[in-house]
């Protein structure tokens, strides 16, 4: 019996199937490669770093960057007001990204998927609490209730994360509901409650697999929302402090130089620009292949 | 005579309905799906329910399971009335019945393989059984519902219909339970197939001493599995025979047209029939017909009909009939 049980054969791997799917959108691989590149560069960041982020060299003020004149091969994208090195910062800065990224995206993710798997499992008092506490938080414009939040806890890169995770979560717990209202009506669903599954396992093993499509979708294209949330913030002065080389706090120390150095502007808004550009196009390829109603197999 | 495994007494099962666009104050409608109905289940028998699709017969199975609160009535199991049993019952009551689902494949958790799925039963039921234990089980319910045990790993979408469910029986009957309600789990197949799976239940059910409540809306498939059966209309019951008297001497008008619209595979005899043909569509639920339901559409109908519901007369060896103006009809040689 046993011998026969031991040459069942084993999955053809969901991750090929999911790269095959993956691989026909340009865009998304392209964007992919983009990400995977920020990400090398911001776990090596202090071997690729050619200087030190927060190193002032008072004989560069403002060098401009290599192409242009009385630029400098050391100092590739020019120097900042105070003579730090642009490029140096800027990798550094991904650091900082994608860091505030993924706590947001995990805090957000994980806290509305319990309250949205709560609120489609619950009776229907509880669900109407949950989604219109929710729905409150949605009422608000983002960026304004990250800012009062940020106001009340004080100004510091932590504090901005926690806020921008607040702000994000409700799309969580409205998808996750959603997708558990459709799931837990199926039968496959009640055949699990005929087989005796208590209420956690029906809710974290049955239904919570079945809806992870589109919540994975919605992180990879919240994860970008979390760096421009947090690059605004810091940016209006409530995010990361200076020196810390975020790219939106560097935005904000250059906003007075836009005529004079235009590169003390320009590169980290490019930085930002581009990561969420290449987040949202994988974003868009991971949904493509994520969506069982576009297969054909 | 042995005492009955499943009791159901004037079991009721009402669902609220909130009509549309209506205040909060308004009272909601009251859906009758099941008005009334009394069983008994004897060990090893099986019990055939038909009706038409809306007679209640789906929520009859629910409602014995127990994912169907009931609003009246009483499910009697083994001696204890499911209302009142305490924790430690209800568990076991869980593990002893079970269910086979209309449509097999949404039916399986596509997110689980096959051997997750077969096992998910033992898995919540008795948690500390090794996990070798597990698979052997799993492995020998395989091959008993005739699944070759190295498709384990394999996802329910990559099976066929027959297939998928033979992997939902595999499931229903690993933790060997003592009633297996099968809710319609043909009529979703190929004929072919239907066959197969027909007979295997049939041969699990005496292999396994099982009890069965096998729903469906086909006559022909109930008549070859079920020992009795009962014949369901608006949440009611209309008729209770063994199989053999049902499908040869009807006496309630609407079996007696359920039975005439199962064709007969013989071109001669199914054109020469005279079958009593009834009309028009199922009443709604929300305002059923008063005193019989199945007066608007009786070919016998009679003006005290809509004066009171029509009690259950028994006509002696497990025959009983809701129709004062029933009147035995031979199918077999009723020819023009």
């Amino acid at each position: 019996m046993t011998e026969t049980t031991t040459n069942a054969p084993s999955r053809p791997g969901r991750l090929s199937e999911f790269w095959f799917y993956f691989r026909e959108n340009k865009g998304a691989v392209i964007g992919l490669y983009v990400f995977a590149v920020f990400v090398i560069l911001a776990i090596f960041a202090p071997l690729v770093a050619p200087h030190d982020p927060i190193m002032q060299y008072r004989d560069h003020l403002l060098q401009p960057p290599v192409w242009e004149d009385g630029g400098e091969w050391s100092f590739f994208l020019g120097t900042d007001a105070v003579g730090r090195d642009i490029l140096s910062r800027l990798i550094h800065g991904a650091r900082y990204s994608f860091y505030v990224g993924i706590i947001v995206v995990a805090i957000a993710a994980a806290g509305g998927i319990v309250l949205g798997l709560i609120s489609g499992f619950a009776p229907r008092w509880l669900d109407t609490i949950i989604m219109r506490i929710m729905d409150i938080i949605l009422a608000f414009p983002s960026l304004l209730l990250a800012l009062v939040l940020v106001a009340i806890l004080g100004p510091s890169l932590t504090n901005a994360m926690i806020a921008i995770a607040i702000v994000l979560q409700p799309h969580y717990v409205r998808l996750t509901r959603a997708s558990v209202m459709s799931e837990r009506t199926k039968d496959y669903v009640v055949s699990a409650r005929v087989a005796g599954a208590g209420i956690w396992r029906l809710m974290f093993i049955t239904v919570l697999p079945n809806c992870m499509p589109p919540i994975i979708v919605q992180a990879a294209l919240s994860f970008s929302s979390a760096i421009l949330d947090a690059a605004a913030l810091g940016f209006l002065g409530m995010g990361a402090q200076p020196p810390t080389p975020e790219w939106g706090t560097m935005l904000a120390e250059a906003r007075e130089f836009i005529l004079r150095a235009w590169w003390v502007v320009t590169f980290p808004g490019v930085a930002i620009l581009i990561t969420v550009l290449a987040i949202n196009l994988m974003g868009d390829g991971l949904r493509d292949a994520l969506d069982p109603k576009l297969k054909r197999s | 005579m042995t005492d009955p495994i499943l009791k159901v007494e004037d079991l009721q099962v009402t669902f609220d309905v909130r009509p549309r666009g209506a205040w909060p104050w308004t009272p909601s409608l009251k859906l009758h799906a099941v008005g009334g109905i009394s069983f008994d289940l004897n060990p090893g028998e099986c019990l055939g329910v038909v009706g038409e699709s809306g007679s209640g017969k789906s929520t009859l199975a629910r409602a014995i399971i127990g994912t169907v609160p009931t609003s009246g009535g009483k499910i009697i199991w083994q001696g204890t009335d499911l209302a009142g049993m305490d924790e430690r019952n209800r568990r076991t009551h869980r593990r002893d019945v079970q269910m086979i689902f209309q449509d097999p494949l949404a039916a399986l958790n596509p997110r689980m393989t096959v051997g997750q799925i077969i096992a998910e039963p033992l898995v919540t039921h008795k948690p500390d059984t090794p996990k070798d234990d597990v698979r052997r089980m799993v492995a020998e319910m395989m091959e008993r519902v005739g699944l070759l045990p190295n498709l384990i790993n394999r996802y329910p979408h990559e099976f066929s219909g027959g297939q998928c469910q033979r992997i939902g029986i595999a499931r229903a009957l690993i933790l060997r339970p003592k009633l297996v309600i099968c809710d319609e789990p043909v009529s979703a197949l190929d004929v072919s197939v239907q066959a197969q799976v027909v007979n295997l239940l049939k041969d699990l059910q005496k292999d396994m001493g099982l009890s069965m409540i096998f729903i469906a809306h086909d006559l022909s498939v109930v008549k070859h599995i079920s020992d009795r059966i009962v014949v369901m209309y608006l949440g009611r019951a209309m008729e209770t025979a063994t199989s053999q008297t049902l499908t040869t001497r009807p006496e309630h008008p609407y079996s007696q047209a359920l039975i005439a619209s199962v064709p007969i595979p013989d071109p001669v005899l199914e054109k020469a029939r005279m079958r009593p043909v009834i009309q028009g569509e199922l009443p709604s639920p929300l305002k059923p017909p008063s005193g019989c339901v199945f007066r608007p559409r009786c070919p016998k109908v009679q003006a005290s009909c809509a004066l009171e519901r029509p009690q259950m007369l028994d006509l002696g060896k497990g025959h009983q009939v809701a129709c004062p103006y029933h009147e035995a009809h031979d199918v077999l040689h009723a020819t023009a």
